[in-house]
């Protein structure tokens, strides 16, 4: 949960100190090793930004699961990246509450400033764009999520002020 | 003004600390709870009338009264607060406002069904709710209102978060189940149902966030109380997520048996900009829609709305204006489905995504002229045809958009383009 996504994958991927500690917690928190691999994943994710092949093996070695459970689970749910997002990642609801509200005229605007389209990252590798399903915030539609921070009611100039804060 | 069982400390910015929650009245319950026999915990709560409140509204003392007595196996809880049903939002609410009610009710249920282990499914997307829900339960141990020996009752139990990863599915139980069982969210077909063999395998009771967070009330001021308020079958109040074209949006708690659209224009000052009302989406992107003249003639309870031909659901209230278009919104739900189905039943795989493709074309100008009727063929071959409802949550309402709004997609297709379209980023939308 934190905004440095960049960085390096390092060459046999392995916990911090502080991640391994909160690793060995989450294997009490199950009476089996394969229920803690969502929140191991999160861990890794935590702490590389995004999920390689080589980090999806080590998760598995760590909780003695087959390398194909572990790729499938991380393929199946949508916030385990596999591929490095931009340092600000944008994920723009596109269901139907913010569309009510005016969530279309918003990626047109994010797309055209940015000059890429959903899926995305810029050339300098700072912004990435990503349509989302509903937040859970359609009181407060249009909404994205900036990495984790929830940005709501957002209209053109609400979204420029976000980006020249970034 | 509606009694107010669940969103009383809503307007209490500090209601979140233990210490705050105390002085409000919170965890006096547990006295009581401790000193009542776990069975008749159980008969209160079917007597309350309290009915589930992710969706499905059944009777939570039912759901809890089918879990065996004599098993050696432990018992769990599975919390649903993945709150994926688009248009929902107020257990988000009750997590970030009031996280130590929901941890009150957690026990009273565990108590009563014997359960020493609840996981919290939080979805992955609400990382602030999860800061706060975890900050609760860190309190509640270091009091002693969970852990070992609670309050001195020599009842244990043990709570913990388990976040999604943004998968719809994981909202059905069985998909929850799985999800924190480590595996992808595919529900399992029922029976047998959770109560018998669910987590681990084990007797298992899921309940809803705004569920559990009723419970309270019931133990503090009995369920005569709680039965008292509402309707014959919809008994007390339920917090509709009200969004789209009003004034004000937001979360609203409602005793059951008023008049629906009074209740929308009242709580939120009305369709936005005085514009025209076109339509009611009443419990979430899953329920058929309303008509203006339906959701004006029609009361809030769940039988009432099962008259009027939709569902109340998970009480996600959508509101369309007149500036609003149908076909657009069938494309935005379709594609929704279609990106959620979970993939293990054909009808659902390929039916979802072939609704979203006939919409897409028709919103986009290049509807044929029996698109509205091949849509309305398609909706029956994915009802009551798959593990889970995933299907039927698509092809309901879009049955209702294209009976109710006819003329709208036949526009769209003499047209050949969009009447209400804006002309921005429908080719970015995609």
């Amino acid at each position: 949960m934190k905004d440095e996504t960049q960085k390096q994958t390092q060459k046999n991927f392995a916990f911090n100190d502080e991640n391994e500690k909160k690793f060995r917690e989450t294997l009490n928190m199950y009476p089996t090793n394969m229920a803690a691999l969502l929140p191991t994943l999160w861990l890794a994710m935590d702490q590389n930004g995004y999920l390689t092949d080589e980090i999806l093996e080590y998760v598995a070695g760590r909780l003695e699961l087959s390398p194909v459970h572990v790729y499938a689970v991380a393929e199946f749910y949508t916030m385990f990246l596999r591929n490095p997002p931009g340092r600000y990642h944008l994920q723009l609801c596109r269901n139907l509450s913010c569309t009510l509200c005016g969530s279309e005229e918003i990626l047109a605007h994010l797309a055209d400033r940015f000059d890429i389209l959903p899926g995305e990252t810029t050339e300098d590798g700072i912004f990435s764009l990503e349509l989302v399903e509903c937040l859970g915030s359609c009181g407060t539609a249009p909404v994205m999520r900036v990495n984790d921070r929830y940005c709501e009611n957002l209209t053109l100039a609400k979204v420029d002020k976000i980006i020249e804060g970034c | 003004m509606s009694k107010k069982i669940l969103s009383e400390n809503f307007d209490n910015p500090d209601a979140y600390k233990l210490a705050v929650y105390e002085k409000l009245g919170g965890y006096r319950s547990l006295e009581k709870l401790f000193k009542t026999d776990p069975a008749s915990v159980i008969e209160d709560v079917k007597n309350s009338g309290l009915r589930g409140r992710g969706g499905a509204g059944f009777s939570a003392g039912m759901k809890w009264g089918f879990v065996p007595k004599d098993t050696d196996k432990p018992k769990y809880l599975c919390v649903n607060a993945d709150e994926g049903e688009p248009g929902t939002f107020k257990d988000r609410k009750i997590m970030v406002q009031d996280p130590h009610k929901l941890i009150e009710g957690i026990i009273i249920c565990s108590y009563a069904v014997g359960i020493g282990t609840a996981y919290i499914y939080v979805r992955g997307e609400y990382v602030t709710p999860i800061n706060r829900l975890q900050g609760a339960i860190d309190e509640a141990y270091a009091s002693g209102y969970l852990g070992k020996n609670i309050r001195g009752s020599g009842f244990d139990l043990d709570v913990f978060i388990h976040r999604g990863a943004g998968a719809y599915i994981c909202g059905e139980e069985t998909g929850l189940i799985e999800s924190i069982e480590g595996k992808k969210g595919q529900p399992r077909p029922k029976p047998p149902f959770p109560a018998v063999i669910g987590l681990f395998n084990c007797p298992t009771v899921v309940n809803n966030v705004e569920t559990l967070s009723n419970l309270p009330f019931i133990i503090n001021e009995g369920w005569e109380a709680y039965a008292s308020l509402g309707t014959e079958k919809s008994k007390g109040t339920m917090l509709f997520s009200i969004s789209g074209m009003v004034e004000r949006p937001g979360v609203y708690e409602q005793e059951f048996g008023v008049n629906l659209w009074e209740f929308i224009e009242n709580a939120t000052g009305g369709v936005k900009g005085g514009r025209k009302l076109k339509g009611v989406v009443p419990g979430g992107s899953s329920s058929p829609i309303l008509t203006a003249e339906e959701a004006r003639n029609t009361i809030l309870d769940y039988e009432s709305i099962a008259a009027a031909g939709s569902m109340l659901g998970s009480g996600a209230i959508m509101v369309f204006s007149e500036d609003n278009c149908i076909v657009k919104a069938l494309q935005v739900i379709s594609r929704f489905y279609a990106h959620e189905s979970c993939g293990q039943c054909p009808p659902c795989r390929e039916g979802t995504y072939w609704i979203a493709r006939v919409a897409e074309r028709m919103e986009e100008g290049e509807g044929n002229p029996g698109d509205p009727d091949l849509i309305l063929d398609v909706c029956p071959h994915l009802m009551g045809m798959t593990v889970c409802v995933l299907a039927d949550a698509l092809a309901m309402p879009a049955k209702s958009y294209v009976e109710k709004f006819r003329d709208e997609f036949d526009q769209h297709i003499k047209e050949k383009r969009c009447p209400y379209a804006s002309s921005a980023a429908s080719s970015v939308m995609g």
